[in-house]
């Protein structure tokens, strides 16, 4: 809403999804949360016939805007000749598409041909991105792929009674024959090449297609979403491209290194941008409700565990979990059942930046002069590019870490989840409104980024983390800081221990950071950092913990520590804090 | 958020099931026909799986030469295939050079590629059938698909179930909804029974279960661990029902030790003696599915028939009756004292939007709305 000269947000309402059944219609649910908007602000917003649009004095809005996730998301298969090369540009792409991806089918991929042929039947996706060869490459390979398909014949996941969309972003010169295969079976849709030529992709063609037969077959076959179509004013976004758009424009804007992350109930979305390069991954299994089991599943009990300040049985954990999986909307009333689930979301968001990072990697397949620095190397090229200490901000946004009664527990999850290097600023999404602003970006940029900047992006603090071996005891780094009143403060950052200092949002403080030699907070092993650290609601944090922060497999300890570091940035009521203490005792 | 739905606990509906094959087929019954929970109703066959073979290739056949590859083939598509037949062969240098492709399978060839130089087989048709599940009448058919079964029964939802379909005699194995299913309470009679349980079932119940040969538990709450040494591995997410074992669990609170809700515990004691179905599938995502007990009451008479969507509709009223799901009031039911608008801390401090409930006991307590389901009357 303009408020004088500014856009700002002005309140948010939510309610439960009625896509299933027994309502089987999106707009109920829209309705009911926009009911709360208008009982929360008195303006009317609907009619009969939806939203009102445009706006007469206190009735209606001028602009409707709205992201989908419905059905678990856009599920997708895609394919290329081979894994590491135009397969792995594929996923990517889908990924940047705000889609999940089901499966990657490549020639390489270990699998016998029925084998594959029996996974495309049994999927069940809503559309296939089908890439493979460079333009001038293999033909041959491709039209074996696009022959797999065939005879699949895999059949839509909503409705059977129309054709699987599929997008084929692979070498030029076997569109034709791919055409003469698929085009009679499926809605085939031919863009550019994905990967033209090995030292570059193009997945920008792909995306576009995606989202637009997203649209036209997937969406308009969900309950209730033709009439939601009618009433926004552009095109439903898939919220996990929403989300993406605007973490690429908090990096754009401030011209640094970001990694962001949305953390859903059934599933992890990590988005970095890392010298202009863009990556979203999403961990379609991972997530804070109808996924909290498969977390346990894949991250062990031990590891949820390890990050409990007090005694739990095992087994009580266990049912507490499940008993959310079932029940997956409940909210945590207690303080322990709020822990329990902090201690989820670590790990949830621990396995979500691994399989980022497995993505997040140079393309393969290019040739490249050595040295001979390089061969010893070589092992490194199948590593991430993402280097910590490089990372400016980490952003933080869904429903777990934006509802988080506590600022301070958001930070610490993101730290010990994320485990940044070096000085990096923490940030989240206020009430979780990221992916909204990314379809309004689209449609009015201004309004977009001025509600980003004033209304959503909450300024968490920093951390500064030294980075390097930290066996001994002691003081990792000097931290002298000159802080806006004029005054300063010097500090240490010391090991095994956690430390807050104040400094308020929009605040800022030009630090001077002595790491020990062999340690680095960003200038090199033993090098001073001069840098100007940006505040927030929580503050700085100086982590002397070290990475890879693993807490201590002692539990008597590790509860200790935990409580130490929960009290260092008052991340939980003393009065639980106390109560975990005594029960040490 | 705002309101849960909550399970369905019927004395008396009427229910239509609709039985559908996975792909076209056979109906086998006619509008009006009685069924039984063994009657087949449809049949069909699903194409069988298909293996490919690199002929080309075996046959040494070069890339740029692959449409050559019809002469070589002694099959054409549409041919059957035993295993181990020769579907293809090329004898070169005089004899000398002699390669055979050899089918894989036994079944049908379906494609032979000229681009790749690859010789598809698909076996053959896996025949499907789709039972009634549940004792009635034929209400509807749909054209080559399936049928509508119609019957007079009480319904319970479970909120998590594993196990398939099934169906067997109700025996209520406790007295009270507060008693654990123990080991001790089964024996060798109960093979083919639906049991009952209470507060819980433990692990060794249903091992003993799983041997005597019981087809189906049904019990207030499990551990979590009990049924992972039942199953044999962890469940991630949950979407379940294609469980291999042999026991359909079908659990109506929650994990760990929960307490039969009053009025489910009462309905199914009114079962007892009577055959039941059974399905423990479950699907926590879109689609939501949730466990299902279905007792046929032989009647044909409408039992009860509501709109649920415009109970749900209304959303969340004062003196309407509420479940807590989840702690510190797990499982207390009350009735809604007010909805205040204005978003309230709670223990958590989580702000959230609350309701106040005057439960059973006579306590008062203030709990989130998206922790408490609406009870139907």
């Amino acid at each position: 809403m303009k408020r004088g000269n500014e856009y700002r947000f002005v309140a948010s309402g939510e309610a439960p999804t009625t896509v299933e059944a027994p309502y089987e219609d999106v707009t109920l649910g829209v309705r009911n949360a926009v009911r709360e908007v208008e009982e929360l602000t008195g303006h009317t917003l609907l009619s009969d016939d939806g939203i009102v649009l445009p706006s007469k004095g206190n009735v209606g809005t001028d602009l409707y805007v709205t992201t989908s996730s419905a059905g678990g998301g856009l599920q997708m298969m895609v394919t290329g000749v081979i894994k590491t090369m135009t397969a792995e540009s594929a996923e990517r792409a889908a990924l940047g598409a705000g889609a999940i991806v089901m499966d990657v089918i490549s020639v390489d991929d270990g699998r016998r041909t029925f084998q594959k042929i029996d996974r495309i039947r049994h999927l069940r996706p809503d559309m296939i991105l089908f890439s493979g060869g460079t333009d001038g490459g293999t033909v041959r390979h491709v039209l074996g792929i696009a022959e797999l398909i065939s005879t699949a014949e895999p059949k839509a996941r909503l409705g059977a009674g129309y054709e699987l969309p599929i997008v084929y972003a692979g070498n030029k010169d076997a569109r034709q024959q791919i055409n003469k295969i698929l085009g009679k079976k499926f809605a085939l849709k031919v863009v550019d090449n994905i990967r033209p030529v090995l030292s570059q992709e193009n997945p920008e063609p792909a995306r576009e297609a995606v989202h637009e037969l997203f649209m036209e077959h997937v969406m308009s076959h969900a309950p209730g979403y033709n009439r939601l179509m009618k009433w926004t004013s552009v095109p439903i976004m898939p919220t996990p491209a929403g989300e993406g758009r605007m973490f690429r424009t908090l990096a754009e804007m401030r011209g640094v290194n970001v990694i962001g992350v949305g953390l859903g109930g059934a599933t992890t979305n990590v988005y970095s941008v890392y010298d202009g390069k863009f990556v979203r991954t999403v961990s379609a299994n991972l997530g804070m409700s109808y996924s909290i089991c498969n977390v346990l599943k894949e991250a062990g009990i031990q590891n949820i565990m390890r990050w409990l300040p007090f005694e739990m049985d095992e087994v009580a954990v266990r049912n507490r979990l499940r008993n959310k999986m079932i029940r997956p909307t409940i909210i945590p009333q207690l303080i322990d059942a709020l822990v329990v689930e902090h201690a989820v979301a670590r790990e949830a968001l621990r396995l979500g930046f691994a399989h980022h990072k497995s993505l997040a990697r140079g393309l393969r397949g290019v040739q490249r002069q050595r040295t001979v620095s390089d061969l010893f190397e070589q092992s490194l090229e199948e590593e991430t590019y993402i280097d910590m200490i490089r990372i400016s901000m980490i952003a933080g946004t869904g429903g777990l870490l934006s509802h988080a009664p506590r600022r301070a527990q958001t930070a610490l999850m993101l730290i010990d989840a994320f485990q940044p290097e070096g000085v990096t600023k923490l940030a989240q999404d206020s009430v979780f409104m990221m992916p909204h602003l990314g379809v309004l970006s689209t449609v009015h940029a201004p309004a977009a980024l001025e509600i980003f900047e004033k209304d959503c992006l909450v300024r968490i603090g920093t951390c500064i983390a030294p980075r390097g071996p930290m066996e001994a005891q002691g003081s990792l780094a000097a931290v002298h800081l000159s802080m806006p009143d004029g005054g300063s403060r010097d500090d240490e950052i010391t090991q095994g221990e956690l430390k807050l200092i104040s400094l308020g949002e929009g605040e800022f403080a030009e630090a001077v950071i002595a790491p020990r030699s062999g340690l680095d907070v960003g200038a090199g092993l033993g090098h001073e950092l001069k840098t100007k650290i940006e505040g927030g609601v929580v503050g700085i944090v100086l982590d002397g913990r070290g990475r890879p922060l693993v807490p201590p497999d002692d539990p008597m300890r590790r509860r200790k520590d935990l409580i130490r570091w929960f009290r260092a940035v008052d991340a939980y009521p003393q009065g639980a804090l106390e109560r975990y203490e005594k029960a040490l005792s | 958020m705002a309101y849960t739905p909550g399970l369905k606990v019927k004395r008396e509906i009427v229910l239509q099931k609709t039985r559908r094959l996975p792909i076209p087929g056979e109906v086998l019954v006619s509008k009006g026909d009685k069924v039984g929970f063994e009657t087949i109703v449809a049949r069909t066959k699903v194409p069988g799986d298909v293996e490919t073979i690199r002929a080309s290739q075996i046959l040494g056949i070069e890339a740029d030469d692959v449409e050559e590859l019809g002469q070589y083939l002694l099959k054409k598509v549409g041919d059957r295939v035993g295993k181990g037949e020769i579907v293809a062969k090329r004898i070169s240098f005089f004899g000398l050079s002699k390669a055979f492709v050899e089918s894989p399978v036994e079944g049908t060839i379906e494609h032979v590629s000229d681009i790749t130089g690859q010789v598809t087989i698909r076996e053959d048709p896996v025949p499907v059938e789709v039972k009634a599940y549940i004792p009635g009448r034929i209400v509807d058919v749909i054209q080559k698909e399936g049928v509508v079964v119609e019957t007079t029964a009480s319904f319970i939802q479970g909120i998590f179930g594993i196990g398939g379909e099934t169906h067997g005699q109700v025996r209520m194995a406790v007295k009270s909804p507060e008693d654990s299913l123990t080991a001790d309470m089964l024996d060798s009679s109960d093979k083919g029974k639906i049991l009952i349980g209470g507060a819980m079932v433990t692990g060794d119940t249903l091992k003993k279960a799983v041997d005597i040969g019981v087809k189906g538990i049904v019990s207030g709450g499990v551990e979590d661990k009990d049924l992972r040494d039942l199953l044999g591995y962890e469940i991630g997410v949950a979407i379940t029902g294609q469980e291999e074992s042999t026991v359909t669990l079908i659990i109506t609170e929650g994990f760990g030790k929960m307490r039969m809700s009053g009025k489910t515990f009462e309905l199914l004691k009114s079962c007892e003696g009577i055959e039941a179905a059974l399905n423990g599938a479950t699907q926590i995502r879109a689609g939501v599915i949730r466990p299902e007990i279905i007792v046929p009451r032989g009647k044909t008479s409408a039992g009860e028939s509501r709109d649920d969507r415009a109970v749900f509709s209304k959303g969340m009223q004062p003196g309407m009756m509420v479940r807590v799901i989840a702690e510190p009031f797990f499982g207390a039911i009350g009735t809604i004292l007010s909805l205040p608008v204005e978003l309230q801390d709670v223990e958590s401090e989580s702000a959230v939007r609350i309701l106040e409930v005057q439960l059973e006991d006579g306590r008062k307590a203030v709990v989130p709305r998206a922790n408490v389901e609406i009870i139907e009357l």
